[in-house]
């Protein structure tokens, strides 16, 4: 832990309760008399946490996994992408599936209600977190991510999932494109097609759209076999292969 | 207390009630399909079985309901005599009244292709003997004792989740708002409470609707703006008699799974009133396409369905459906009126 005595403990607290947050500052301060720490920041939800990460540097997140939106376990997620990670210590009303993954896993949670030596002894030893620990924890709490991320010149870049026009492989990385821009991820089509098969189809051996975007599918003029389908908000036809054709069909009648 | 067990199903030893929606249904598919098999036994082909089966139809269809017209105007008297004698009374009566019939009009009406008086009189003790023998077993079935251990089983139970949660959110005010944490402590104590007595006896509308208010106070607490309670409960007959926590566990569900998973404030809606000689309870919440535990609200769902039906066998019904961006479950179920004054709730709610 990257803490020296005469250096506060620097602190984020992240929970979607304000309750539950004011309890964390009230059993915080207790602790403050024989653990030097600050608070730098509070947050309701999970973008608002990455954003204060980045600006506050805090050595150690206690961070709800239970939030609407991006839940925690996503935020740990998308903090390893930081240059500067900070320790995580997962705090949780009651979820029996979760806690034993954080036991197999070692890592540090508290169960709320907190008690204020429960919390000094996990802020004693708060650990920084790995991604396999993560996949993990994610196991045990299946839930698709709501956003992807990047890390664009040392900054967080998040991309919405309810943005994301498709995904397409390209030789080593997979381009994500939405309305406004592409951007590269350093993830495999195979494993994206499996977090959000709810969401994305795979029109194409290197190609996933999202369902909800699909504007209209038809013939490629001057071609014997093509088929194409067009997304609202791009410009471009996407070529379709033949078995997933009459998929798409279907799914269009619907 | 056990009259105040309004219990619709038949204990064993108790015919059972004609006037009751899934008595006649059962009485009625049970004939038509015995007159069916009897048309395709007695007739040389198809066609010509159809038409002898909607020929017999024509009769049995009118006498059936007679028969149970005065079984159900005469249920009372014959539901106190000693089970044995009952079940022969409604025997005999099952028996004569249709062979009564079929002699009527032979009598007066001797053009009609109309069976006679024997072979009337044989299907109708054929089928009335079968349906008497399901009733007998289905008394059986449903025992005190099962019905009871069924209850239990079904017993609603609050989700952990909820507990520390709200637990938590009473910490949190020990300190700054002390008058608060008493009250939340006092909903929390009232809520479990209910949840801890053996709720297999009716209650009032008007208990679950305060046991609901205590429940939805500290979810307030919890969820601050995010949640807005709407009740339409001016119509509401607050005397009908309702199983216990059928209405908290359904705003739980409604909380769980259309305000919790959303960062938008969102609108819980509860509407109760009475039409005819039903009544309706209807609830509403965001929905969102996405949420992610589908299979946590079936299950809660399945539980109440069940203990309606222990309670009021086909006569109550629950339905739940996505409208656009509104989760609505909607539960009929028949008006009965406490006869005494139904145990009290808490008492004197929140001075």
């Amino acid at each position: 832990m990257p803490h020296n005595l005469p250096a506060p403990l620097r602190l984020l607290i992240v929970d979607d309760e304000a309750p539950a947050r004011r309890r964390l500052r009230e059993v915080l301060e207790d602790c403050g008399r024989e653990l030097p720490l600050k608070i730098v920041g509070e947050a309701d939800n999970g973008v608002d946490a990455l954003e204060q990460v980045q600006r506050e540097q805090p050595d150690a997140v206690l961070l709800d996994i239970r939030m609407p939106g991006m839940d925690g376990i996503e935020v740990a997620q998308h903090m390893q992408k930081l240059a500067r990670t900070p320790a995580v210590i997962f705090t949780t009303a009651y979820d029996n599936y979760a806690c034993q993954a954080f036991e197999v896993n070692a890592v540090d949670y508290l169960m709320k209600p907190v008690r204020a030596e429960r919390l000094a002894a996990a802020l004693a030893k708060a650990r920084h977190l790995n991604l396999a620990v993560l996949d993990a924890l994610r196991e045990a709490h299946p839930k698709s991510r709501t956003h992807l991320s990047l890390s664009e010149k040392g900054r967080l870049r998040l991309v919405p999932v309810d943005e994301i026009l498709y995904f397409k492989a390209e030789l080593k990385y997979v381009t994500l494109k939405t309305a406004e821009r592409e951007f590269l991820l350093e993830e495999s089509l195979v494993r994206l097609e499996a977090e959000f098969g709810e969401r994305f189809l795979r029109v194409h051996r290197n190609c996933l759209v999202a369902r909800d975007k699909i504007d209209q599918i038809g013939k490629t003029p001057g071609s014997e076999e093509g088929h194409y389908v067009r997304l609202r908000g791009l410009d471009e036809q996407l070529p379709v292969s033949r078995r997933q054709y009459s998929q798409l069909r279907e799914l269009l009648r619907d | 207390m056990k009259q105040q067990s309004k219990n619709h199903n038949n204990p064993p030893g108790v015919l059972p009630n004609f006037c009751h929606l899934g008595t006649s249904l059962r009485a009625i598919i049970a004939v038509e399909a015995g007159a069916l098999f009897a048309a395709f036994a007695c007739a040389a082909d198809i066609p010509d079985a159809l038409t002898l089966f909607a020929e017999r139809s024509v009769l049995i269809q009118p006498t059936l309901l007679l028969s149970m017209l005065l079984l159900c105007l005469a249920g009372g008297p014959i539901r106190k005599l000693p089970y044995p004698l009952g079940m022969s009374v409604l025997f005999v009566a099952a028996t004569v009244v249709p062979s009564l019939v079929a002699f009527l009009f032979q009598r007066f009406l001797p053009g009609l292709p109309v069976p006679g008086v024997l072979p009337s009189g044989a299907f109708s003790a054929a089928l009335a003997g079968l349906l008497l023998l399901y009733y007998h077993l289905r008394s059986k079935a449903l025992s005190p004792a099962v019905t009871e251990a069924r209850l239990q089983a079904l017993q609603a139970r609050i989700r952990p989740h909820f507990l520390f949660n709200s637990l938590n959110a009473v910490l949190s005010l020990v300190r700054s708002d002390p008058r608060r944490a008493e009250r939340a402590l006092e909903d929390l104590s009232e809520l479990f409470r209910a949840l801890m007595r053996e709720n297999r006896e009716l209650t009032t509308l008007q208990n679950e609707v305060e046991l609901t208010r205590a429940y939805l106070e500290l979810e307030q607490l919890r969820l601050g703006d995010r949640l807005a309670v709407a009740w339409h409960i001016d119509k509401m007959p607050r005397d009908a008699l309702i199983p216990p926590l059928i209405l908290q566990p359904l705003v739980e569900n409604a909380i769980y799974h259309g305000i919790e998973p959303s960062r938008e404030a969102g609108e819980v809606s509860l509407n109760i009133y009475r039409s005819g000689d039903a009544v309706h309870i209807v609830i509403r919440n965001p929905y969102a396409e996405t949420g992610s535990h589908h299979a946590g609200n079936k299950l809660a769902l399945a539980n109440i369905r069940e203990r309606l039906a222990l309670h009021f066998d086909l006569d109550a019904t629950l339905k739940s459906q996505p409208m656009g961006a509104v989760y609505q479950v909607h539960i009929t179920l028949p008006y009965t009126r406490a006869t005494q004054p139904a145990r009290p709730a808490a008492p004197a709610y929140r001075g």
